[in-house]
C-alpha cells in the first residue's frame, strides 16, 4: 500500500464528516412542544392537491395553540416536502418520526404514498391520519382513515343515480384513471350493479393513463354508448389533472347533465376552481362534505379559512374536512389518554366523537375508519355544489368491501380482535 | 352548420325571456288574467322541498298559462324561486326585485324567511322540455332551434301539439328539419300511436338519422307491434352502418386535432432545438408561461372590462408571445449563450431553469389549476355529415396552421430569418459577413420561446392551466421534432399530424395507453432506420 | 498481490475514494452497533438507511458516468435500468411475503388478489428463488440494453438523437408499468416487503447489512469501471467519445465497444436499483419517469463528468441537499435551490466539483512552483 499522506488526511477528514452527520438531529429536539408532522407534497405533480392540506393543518395547529395548546404544551408543526416522490415519502416519514419525534403525522394523498410510508409507521409505531377517499381493502393499527371508504362514496352515488331523482340510470360508463383506486372502486361497482340486475352489456369500463389530456375519442364513445335508448350515466374516478380536459371536452361536445349525468368521486371545489363550470351545470359529485353545506360550524370554518389564507375566494373541500375531523379526534384522544404515546392514543381514539362540518357527529370506529354522511352535489354555475341528496344517517366506513370475493370475509377490529384483516370464516387473523 | 353563440346559461335567460313574451301574448289572447287554481295548488308542492313535489308543481306552472310562468321557470332554474316563512310563493328577477308567485305582481318588499326551491337534473330536464315547448315559435331563430332540439332530446308526448303547430309556421329549413325529427321521435316512442304513423316516423328518423336518432329508435315502447319493432331495429342498423363509415372520418379529424396540438407544442422546440441545437428542457415551461399570461389577461378583463371577454384570446396571443419571448431572451442572454457548442450541457441548465420556473409559478399563482374560459365562439359544436365537430378544436387546428406557416415565412422571407439560418449553419462565416450573431441568437431563442407561449394560449383552452402544464408536453414535443427530422419545419408538421392521426386510429382498439406505447416503440425503431428523422437535412452541417 | 494490481490502476483520487469506503465499512457498523444510542457518535439506523440510499444513487451515477463520461453516450434512460433491477428484487421480495399478505393468499401478492388474478403470471415464475432474482437484476436491464443498443449503435444513432430515444424508452416503460394489466402492481408498484433471505427488511441488522452490501457494491462498481476505463478498450471508448468517425475509420468496431459499455453500465444501474428497493421499501413506475433519469445526468455533471469518483460524489451531494432542503420552512423553495444548482454548475463549474477542485489545485501548484522558483533564484 502506498497511500500518500494527503490521501490519508483526506480520508480521515471525510470519515470524520460522515461521523458528524448524526449529530444534526440533536438540534431538532426541544421538548417543550408537541410536534405534529405534515407530510404533503409541496412540489411535483401532487402539489396541486396537497398544498392546501398543509395549509389547513397549519391553521388548525395555530387555532389549537390559541386555545392553549395540548396537555399544557404548544403544538409545533413540522412541514416536510416529499415532492410527489414515493420513496421520498417513506424517507420523510422516517425523518419526522425519528429525528423530529412527532407525536402524529397528517399526510399523504394517493394510495401509493400511503403504501410507501405504511411500513415506516408500523415499524416505528407512530400515527398517521390519511384524509383522502380511497379504495379500502386496508386497515392498519397505525393509520386512521378519515377519508371515505368505497361504501361511503361510490355505492351511495350509484344508488342515487338509479333512483327516480337521479334519473333512473340503466346504462353505466365506469371511467377511471388506471390505478388502484379506480380499479378497485369499479370492480366493487361492477359487482354491485350486476347484483342489482344491470346487464353486463350495459356496463362499459374504460381506463386512461394519468394526466390524459386528449379525451375526444372517449367522449365520443360515451356519447355512442349513451344512444342505446336507455338512460346512461357516467361514474368517473378520473384523477387529478385529467379531469379538466375531460370536462372541457364534455362541455364542448354538448353532453349536458340532463342527457348523460357524470358523477365524479375525485372532483371537488378545488378542481372546479380551474374550470369554467357553466357548461357543466348539473353534473354530479359524491363526497362527504361540500363547501355549500349550510350550518354554523361549516360557515365558521369557511370564514376562518378565508381569513387564514387572506383570500376571499379560497375554497374548502372534502379532504380538508377530513383533516379537521382527524385533527380534532387526535386532540381529544391525547387529552383522554393524557399522553402522546402512540399506543395509548391509538387505544383512546376509538369511539371518540367530534362534530363534522356537515352538522353531524363523526365517530372513530374500531376499524380505524370513521362515520360520515354521504352527500351528492350538483355542479353550480359558480363552481360550487348544490346538495341534492344525502344519507339520513352517518355511514360507517367499511375497510373490507362486501362486494368482492377476496375481502368479503375479512373484518377489521383494533379493539377486540386487535387485527386489521380478521378472516371471519377461518376465524383467524390474516 | 349553425353558430351557437351562447352558453347554456345565456340560453336560459333568453329562453325564459321569450317564454315571458309568448306567455304574455297567450294571456292577452285569452283575455283573462291567469286562473288562480293550478298555481295555488303548486304552492304547497313547492313548499314541500321534495324534488318529486317540485316536479308536480312545475307541471302545474307550465300548464297554467299564467303570464309569469316563463319568468318563474327561469327563476327556478336560476335558484331565484322562494317560498316564504308564511308559505307565500315569490321569485326574484335578476336585479333582485321580488315578485309574487301567484299574481306575478311586483312586491313592495321581499317576504321574510324565503327558502329557495331547489332543483336537480331531473327537474332541469323537465323545465327544459316545458320551456322548449313554450318557445317553439319564438321570434329568434336561435331560440327556436334550441327549443326544437330540447323537444327532440326529451321526446315528451305532451310536446306533440305545440310541435305540430310550430311546424306549420316554421320558415327556416334547418329548424324545420329538427322539428320534423322531434315529431318523428315523439310519434315513434309515445304510447298509443298507430302502427302506420310509427312506421313513417321511423322512416324519417332513418333517412336523416344520426347518432341522436338512435336513442328514439332504441326506445320503441314494448306495446308497439312486431313490425314497428323490426323496422326500428333495421333503421338503427342502417344508421349504425353509416356511423361506422363515418367513424374513419371522425378518427382522422380527432387525429388532426390532436396532431395540431402536438404541432403547436413542437414548433417552438423545432426552432430552439431543431434550428439552434439547444436541448431546451424549459420549452414546456414557456408553454406554461403563455397559458398563465392568458389567464392573467382574462382575469384583468373579467374584473375591469367584462365586455371584452370574447376578445380575451385575441389580446392574449400577442402578449403571450411577447412575455414568453422575453423570458426566452432573458434565459438566452443569462445562461444559454455561455453554453453554445455544448448541446448536452444546455440540457442540464435548461432543466434547472424549468424547475425554477415551475416553482416560481407555483409560488406566484398557487399550485392549483387556474380557470381560463372559452369565448362564446369557441364553445359548442356543429355537424359535418354524421360527426360532431367542436368549434374549439377547429380554432386550434386553424391556429396551429397559421402559426406554422407564419414561422415558415419568417424563416424564409425575412432578413431576420435569413440571418437566423446563416448563424445556425455557419456561425463564424455569418459573423464575418457582419451579422451580429449574439443578437440573432437571442432573437431566435426568443422566437422559439414566443411560439411556445402561443401554444400556451391554445392549450389553455383544452388542458389544465397549472404549474405542471409544460411537463406533460415536453416529451411529446421532443418526439415530434426528432421524428420529423431536426432542423426541418416541414418534418415537424408531418410528424405531428401523422403521430396524432396514428394515435387516434390506434386508440379505439388498443386503448389510450397501449396506443401511446406502440407509437413510442415505433419512433424508437424508426430512428434506427432513419437516424436523422423523416426529413433529414443533407450535408455537413449536421455532422457533429 | 491483488491489491497491488488494483492499486496500480487507481489514481490518487480513486485511492481516497476507496479509502473512504473502507473507513465507512468499518466505522458505520461500529458506530451503529457498538456506540450507545445517547452518544453523539452513535449512527442511528435511519441514517444508515439514508446513506444506503445515497450510495445506491452513487452506483447509478457511476454507471452513467461510464457511458457518458467515457464513451459520450448520454443516456436519458438509465432510470429505466435502475427500475428494472429494482422490480426484479421487488418481485422476489413480494414472493417472500407468502401467506402474510392481507388476503392470506400463499402464492399471489395482494394486488393480484384484488385484481382477480387466478394464478401467477408466467413472468413471475422463479422469483421466489433468490439466485434467480439476483440473476434477473443483471439480466433484465442487460438484455434490454443489449437489444436497444444493438439496434441503436448499429444504425449509428448518436448524440442528441440517442438521448431522446433513450428518453422515449424509459417513458414507454413507465406508461407500460403504470398499466395494472401488466401484472406489476400498476401505480402502487410493489411494497409492504417483509423478508429478504429470511431476515426482516425492517430489522436494524438487515438494514446495516444492506448498507454494507451497498458500500461493497459501490467499491466493486468503481473498481470495475476503473478497470474498464484504464484498459485498452477504455482508450478506444474515449476515442469514440472524442471522434467516433475517426475511430471507426481506424478499423475499430465502434458499435461493439459501445454496446459492451452500455450493457455493462445498464447492469450496474440494475444492481443499484436492486440494492435501493429493499432499503426504501417500495418500487413503483414513477422510477421510470424521464425526469428521474435527467436528474442522474445532473448528479454526474455536478460531481464531474468523466471522473467516476465525481459522479458518486455528485449523487451524494445533490441528494444530501435534497434531504436537507425538503424539511422545514424552506420546503416550498427547495426547487429554486435545486434548479439554481444545476444552472450554476453548468455555467460556473463545467467540470463539476472534482474537475474544478483539480483545476484549482493545479493552479495553486503552479503558483507555488513559481514562488519556489522565484525564491530559489537568488536575487542578483
Amino acid at each position: 500500500m502506498n497511500l500518500t499522506r494527503r490521501s490519508l488526511l483526506a480520508t480521515s477528514a471525510l470519515a470524520a464528516a460522515a461521523a458528524a452527520l448524526p449529530m444534526m438531529p440533536a438540534v431538532a429536539q426541544t421538548g417543550d412542544t408537541i410536534k405534529v408532522g405534515i407530510l404533503h407534497s409541496l412540489s411535483g405533480t401532487m402539489a396541486i392537491s396537497e398544498t392546501t392540506l398543509k395549509d389547513v393543518m397549519l391553521m388548525l395547529i395555530e387555532q389549537q395553540n390559541a386555545k392553549g395548546g395540548l396537555l399544557g404544551k404548544k403544538l409545533e408543526a413540522v412541514v416536510v416536502d416529499p415532492a410527489s416522490n414515493w420513496p421520498l415519502f417513506a424517507e420523510k416519514a422516517r425523518e419526522l418520526i425519528t429525528q423530529h419525534k412527532v407525536a402524529a403525522t397528517f399526510g399523504c394523498w394517493t394510495s401509493v404514498s400511503r403504501k410507501s410510508v405504511l411500513p415506516v409507521f408500523k415499524e416505528l409505531n407512530n400515527i398517521l391520519f390519511y384524509p383522502v377517499q380511497y379504495e379500502g381493502e386496508e386497515s392498519e393499527k397505525n393509520v386512521f382513515y378519515t377519508g371515505a371508504a368505497p361504501n361511503q362514496q361510490a355505492i351511495p352515488a350509484v344508488d342515487y343515480l338509479m333512483s327516480k331523482d337521479g334519473g333512473e340510470v340503466k346504462r353505466w360508463v365506469l371511467a377511471g384513471t388506471d390505478y388502484v383506486y379506480p380499479r378497485t372502486t369499479n370492480k366493487i361497482l361492477e359487482a354491485y350493479l350486476l347484483a342489482k340486475g344491470v346487464k353486463k352489456e350495459d356496463i362499459m369500463i374504460n381506463y386512461t393513463p394519468f394526466g390524459h389530456s386528449d379525451w375526444q375519442t372517449i367522449v365520443a364513445d360515451i356519447k355512442k354508448f349513451g344512444s342505446a335508448g336507455k338512460k346512461t350515466g357516467v361514474v368517473s374516478t378520473i384523477n387529478g389533472d385529467a379531469n379538466v380536459p375531460f370536462y372541457k371536452e364534455l362541455g364542448n361536445a354538448g353532453i349536458k347533465a340532463t342527457d348523460i349525468p357524470v358523477v365524479a368521486f375525485s372532483v371537488g371545489e378545488e378542481e372546479l376552481a380551474g374550470i369554467d363550470t357553466k357548461p357543466l351545470l348539473g353534473h354530479l359529485a359524491a363526497w362527504n362534505y361540500f363547501q355549500s353545506v349550510k350550518n354554523p360550524v361549516n360557515e365558521a370554518f369557511i370564514k376562518q379559512w378565508k381569513a387564514f389564507k387572506k383570500n376571499d375566494k379560497a375554497v374548502t373541500n372534502d379532504p380538508m374536512e377530513a383533516h379537521v375531523i382527524g385533527f380534532n379526534m387526535w386532540i381529544k384522544a391525547v387529552e383522554k389518554a393524557k399522553t402522546i404515546e402512540a399506543d395509548k392514543v391509538i387505544d383512546a381514539i376509538v369511539g371518540i366523537e367530534v362534530p363534522n362540518l356537515t352538522g353531524g357527529v363523526s365517530k372513530m370506529l374500531a376499524n380505524h375508519h370513521i362515520t360520515k354522511p354521504v352527500l351528492i352535489g350538483e355542479v353550480r354555475a359558480d363552481g360550487q355544489f348544490d346538495v341534492v341528496w344525502q344519507t339520513k344517517d352517518l355511514v360507517p366506513g367499511d375497510a373490507w368491501t362486501d362486494h368482492l370475493e377476496g375481502s368479503k370475509d375479512l373484518e377489521a377490529d383494533w379493539v377486540n380482535l386487535k387485527c386489521g384483516n380478521y378472516n371471519t370464516k377461518l376465524k383467524k387473523c390474516g | 352548420m349553425h353558430l351557437d353563440w351562447k352558453t347554456p346559461v345565456q340560453l336560459w335567460f333568453r329562453a325564459g325571456f321569450q317564454a315571458l313574451l309568448f306567455a304574455l301574448f297567450l294571456g292577452i289572447l285569452a283575455g283573462s288574467p291567469a286562473k288562480a287554481g293550478p298555481l295555488e295548488d303548486a304552492v304547497p308542492l313547492f313548499a314541500a322541498d321534495s324534488f318529486a313535489d317540485t316536479a308536480k308543481a312545475l307541471d302545474l306552472v307550465a300548464a297554467s298559462g299564467a303570464a309569469h310562468a316563463g319568468p318563474m321557470l327561469e327563476a327556478l332554474v336560476d335558484r331565484r324561486l322562494f317560498v316564504s316563512a308564511d308559505k307565500k310563493l315569490f321569485f326574484k328577477d335578476k336585479a333582485g326585485l321580488a315578485f309574487d308567485g301567484l299574481s306575478g305582481e311586483k312586491l313592495a318588499a321581499e317576504p321574510a324567511g324565503g327558502a329557495m326551491v331547489r332543483i336537480n337534473n331531473r327537474l332541469r330536464g323537465a323545465i327544459d322540455t316545458a320551456v322548449g315547448r313554450l318557445t317553439l315559435q319564438a321570434p329568434d331563430p336561435v331560440k327556436r332551434r334550441a327549443a326544437a332540439e330540447a323537444v327532440y332530446k326529451t321526446r315528451a308526448p305532451e310536446s306533440e301539439e305545440a310541435l305540430t303547430a310550430a311546424l306549420k309556421v316554421e320558415k327556416v329549413a334547418a329548424i324545420k328539419d329538427i322539428q320534423q325529427m322531434a315529431l318523428a321521435a315523439i310519434v315513434a316512442t309515445a304510447p298509443g300511436k298507430a302502427d302506420i304513423d310509427r312506421l313513417s316516423a321511423i322512416e324519417i328518423l332513418r333517412d336523416r338519422g344520426d347518432r341522436d336518432a338512435l336513442t328514439p329508435l332504441n326506445s320503441i315502447p314494448e306495446s308497439a307491434s312486431a313490425d314497428v319493432k323490426a323496422a326500428a331495429k333495421a333503421a338503427a342498423v342502417d344508421i349504425n352502418q353509416r356511423l361506422a363509415l363515418w367513424s374513419g372520418v371522425q378518427n382522422a379529424w380527432y387525429g388532426i386535432s390532436l396532431g395540431s396540438v402536438l404541432l403547436l407544442a413542437a414548433i417552438g422546440l423545432a426552432i430552439t432545438f431543431g434550428v439552434m441545437g439547444i436541448i431546451n428542457m424549459a420549452h414546456g415551461e414557456m408553454v406554461m408561461i403563455g397559458a398563465y399570461t392568458t389567464f392573467l389577461i382574462q382575469e384583468v378583463i373579467r374584473q375591469k372590462y367584462p365586455a371584452l371577454f370574447d376578445y380575451s384570446l385575441a389580446i392574449a396571443i400577442p402578449l403571450s408571445f411577447l412575455v414568453a419571448g422575453l423570458v426566452g431572451i432573458a434565459i438566452e442572454r443569462l445562461v444559454i449563450r455561455h453554453l453554445y457548442g455544448r448541446p448536452l450541457e444546455t440540457l442540464l441548465a435548461t432543466w434547472g431553469i424549468s424547475l425554477i420556473l415551475q416553482q416560481a409559478v407555483r409560488t406566484l399563482f398557487g399550485p392549483t389549476n387556474r380557470e381560463v374560459g372559452a369565448p362564446a365562439y369557441m364553445s359548442g359544436s356543429f355537424k359535418v355529415g354524421l360527426i360532431d365537430i367542436t368549434y374549439g378544436r377547429v380554432w386550434i387546428v386553424g391556429f396551429a396552421l397559421v402559426v406554422f406557416f407564419a414561422v415558415l415565412a419568417l424563416l424564409r422571407f425575412t432578413p431576420l430569418g435569413l440571418q437566423m439560418r446563416a448563424v445556425t449553419q455557419n456561425r463564424r462565416m455569418a459573423a464575418s459577413m457582419g451579422i451580429r450573431t449574439a443578437r440573432v441568437d437571442a432573437l431566435t431563442f426568443g422566437l422559439g420561446s414566443g411560439i411556445a407561449g402561443l401554444a400556451g394560449v391554445a392549450l389553455s383552452q383544452i388542458d389544465n392551466v397549472s404549474p405542471n402544464l409544460g411537463q406533460s408536453y415536453i416529451i411529446d414535443s421532443f418526439m415530434v421534432v426528432v421524428f420529423g427530422g431536426v432542423g426541418n419545419l416541414w418534418g415537424t408538421l408531418v410528424a405531428a399530424l401523422s403521430l396524432g392521426i396514428a394515435n387516434k386510429f390506434l386508440e379505439p382498439f388498443a386503448g389510450a395507453v397501449l396506443g401511446k406505447i406502440a407509437l413510442l416503440v415505433f419512433i424508437i425503431l424508426f430512428i434506427q432506420k432513419r437516424p436523422r428523422g423523416l426529413f433529414a437535412l443533407k450535408g455537413r452541417a449536421i455532422e457533429q | 498481490m491483488i491489491s497491488q494490481a488494483i492499486l496500480a490502476r487507481l489514481d490518487g483520487r480513486g485511492r481516497i475514494f476507496l479509502g473512504v469506503i473502507l473507513a465507512a465499512l468499518v466505522a458505520v457498523p461500529v458506530l451503529n452497533m457498538l456506540v450507545p444510542v445517547g452518544s453523539p457518535f452513535h449512527v442511528p439506523t435511519w441514517l444508515v438507511s439514508l446513506m444506503g440510499k445515497y450510495l445506491c444513487f452513487a452506483i447509478l451515477a457511476l454507471a452513467l458516468d461510464l457511458v457518458w463520461g467515457y464513451c459520450g453516450i448520454l443516456s436519458l434512460g438509465h432510470g429505466a435500468f435502475f427500475a428494472l433491477g429494482g422490480y426484479a428484487i421487488g418481485m422476489y421480495l413480494m414472493r417472500q411475503i407468502g401467506p402474510r399478505g392481507v388476503y392470506g393468499n400463499p402464492i399471489l401478492p395482494d394486488f393480484m388478489v384484488f385484481l382477480n388474478y387466478k394464478e401467477l403470471p408466467w413472468f413471475w415464475y422463479g422469483f421466489d428463488f433468490f439466485p434467480f432474482a439476483a440473476l434477473m437484476v443483471f439480466l433484465a436491464p442487460g438484455i434490454l440494453a443489449f437489444v436497444f443498443g444493438w439496434f441503436a449503435f448499429r444504425s449509428r444513432v448518436t448524440g442528441v438523437y440517442l438521448s431522446i430515444i433513450t428518453q422515449a424508452l424509459t417513458y414507454a416503460l413507465m406508461l407500460a408499468f403504470f398499466r395494472n394489466d401488466m401484472g406489476f402492481g400498476g401505480n402502487n408498484g410493489l411494497t409492504d416487503f417483509k423478508d429478504i433471505l429470511g431476515f426482516s427488511v425492517q430489522a436494524p441488522g438487515t438494514r446495516l447489512a444492506l448498507f454494507v452490501a451497498t458500500l461493497l457494491a459501490l467499491a466493486a462498481s468503481y473498481l470495475f469501471a476503473r478497470a474498464v476505463v484504464t484498459s485498452k478498450a477504455g482508450k478506444v471508448l474515449v476515442a469514440v467519445r472524442d471522434a467516433e468517425s475517426r475511430t471507426r475509420f481506424l478499423g475499430f468496431r465502434v458499435e461493439r465497444y459501445k454496446l459492451f459499455v452500455f450493457v455493462a453500465s445498464a447492469m450496474m444501474a440494475g444492481l443499484a436499483g436492486a440494492l435501493y428497493v429493499p432499503q426504501v421499501g417500495i418500487i413503483n413506475p414513477s422510477e421510470f419517469q424521464p425526469g428521474n433519469s435527467i436528474e442522474v445526468v445532473i448528479w454526474v455533471a455536478v460531481g464531474g463528468r468523466g471522473t467516476l469518483v465525481g459522479a458518486a460524489i455528485g449523487a451524494i451531494l445533490v441528494n444530501l441537499a435534497k434531504t436537507t432542503f425538503t424539511t422545514g420552512a424552506l420546503a416550498p423553495y427547495w426547487l429554486f435551490a435545486l434548479g439554481a444548482l444545476f444552472v450554476l454548475t453548468t455555467l460556473l463549474m463545467p467540470k463539476g466539483v472534482i474537475g474544478t477542485y483539480a483545476a484549482w489545485r493545479e493552479k495553486r501548484r503552479e503558483k507555488l512552483a513559481l514562488a519556489a522558483n522565484a525564491a530559489a533564484t537568488p536575487a542578483e
